[in-house]
């Protein structure tokens, strides 16, 4: 199964890809930014301040779902040996934290408002900086290990520590008492916010994970020049 | 209608300074990462110029080389 994920290959798919998944987020953020800053209805209590939730909430969501498909990859390369895996985590990165930053930046400005501060020692919001901290460590190991196989051994190490955070992150509402009111959105069960929102959130969702896959294939693109450079020196 | 999306009943600086915020963030990594993408490639194609034919001639023999040197505006 995984001769199917060799560089050389992924390349020839991830090359053509960008500007089509370019189209696409234009296409979808425009119909989002339209529901989320027009169509949707305020809310009773926090009357149209609730309309950051559209950018804030997805935003958190892709940063902790991007952390855990780094992990997971970093993971299932560090045992089987893929060195591909660590370069498909490498280029999710980027856009992860970004997203992670996003999701504090918003945070804050929806916190001035709504509880009359920009930052609180919350539970929540202090999880989430940690978070972009692991983000943070994570790029910079790339960039001051120069040996492979310690990059990876280094990197594993710092995504397996991250993840602990990742379920903290999540529960904290629950186990905490937070500033943060508990989720409204369930998988499981029925969730607490109203359709009208709920679309707009679901759109903006699509459309920052379709932005996360744009920045992954450039990324991936440039990673994989990167080291065809480095072959045509040794010819 | 148009005074009500840009004020929102005064919390119009909050969520537009929101957005504004967000849509910049995206624009600015899009750029940086275009621009490191744009610099790779042209540091490849630099090289490969540099070759002699035969090495040219091996070097284009891989699949790879070959997308990259045909996917000169692929973004």
């Amino acid at each position: 199964m995984f001769k199917h994920l060799k560089p050389n290959k992924i390349f020839l798919l991830t090359s053509k890809a960008p500007k089509y998944v370019l189209l696409a987020f234009i296409i979808i953020l425009s119909i989002g930014l339209t529901e989320a800053l027009i169509l949707s209805p305020e809310d009773y209590k926090q009357s149209h301040s609730v309309r950051i939730m559209y950018v804030h909430v997805p935003a958190a969501w892709i940063s902790l779902g991007t952390f855990s498909a780094i992990t997971l990859l970093s993971l299932v390369g560090y045992i089987f040996k893929i060195r591909n895996f660590f370069l498909i985590s490498k280029s999710l990165a980027p856009s992860g934290l970004l997203f992670n930053i996003i999701a504090l930046v918003t945070g804050s400005i929806w916190g001035k408002p709504t509880w009359g501060t920009w930052w609180a020692w919350d539970a929540r919001i202090t999880s989430m900086l940690i978070l972009a901290m692991f983000y943070l460590m994570y790029l910079v190991a790339w960039r001051i290990y120069k040996d492979d196989d310690k990059t990876f051994k280094i990197t594993s190490i710092i995504t397996l520590l991250g993840i602990i955070n990742v379920p903290i992150i999540k529960y904290s509402v629950d186990w905490w008492n937070t500033l943060h009111q508990p989720a409204s959105i369930n998988i499981l069960s029925k969730s607490s916010i109203h359709i009208s929102m709920l679309y707009p959130l679901i759109i903006m969702t699509a459309a920052f994970a379709l932005f996360s896959l744009l920045i992954f294939l450039m990324k991936y693109n440039t990673e994989l020049i990167k080291i065809k450079n480095k072959g045509l020196d040794r010819l | 209608m148009i005074k009500e999306i840009l004020f929102m009943n005064g919390y119009g600086l909050y969520v537009w300074s929101a957005f504004v915020f967000t849509l910049l963030s995206l624009v600015s990594v899009y750029i940086v990462i275009l621009t490191q993408y744009i610099r790779e490639k042209n540091k490849f194609i630099a090289k490969f110029g540099t070759l002699n034919s035969e090495r040219a001639a091996f070097a284009k023999s891989q699949s790879i080389n070959k997308e990259i040197l045909s996917n000169t505006s692929s973004i």
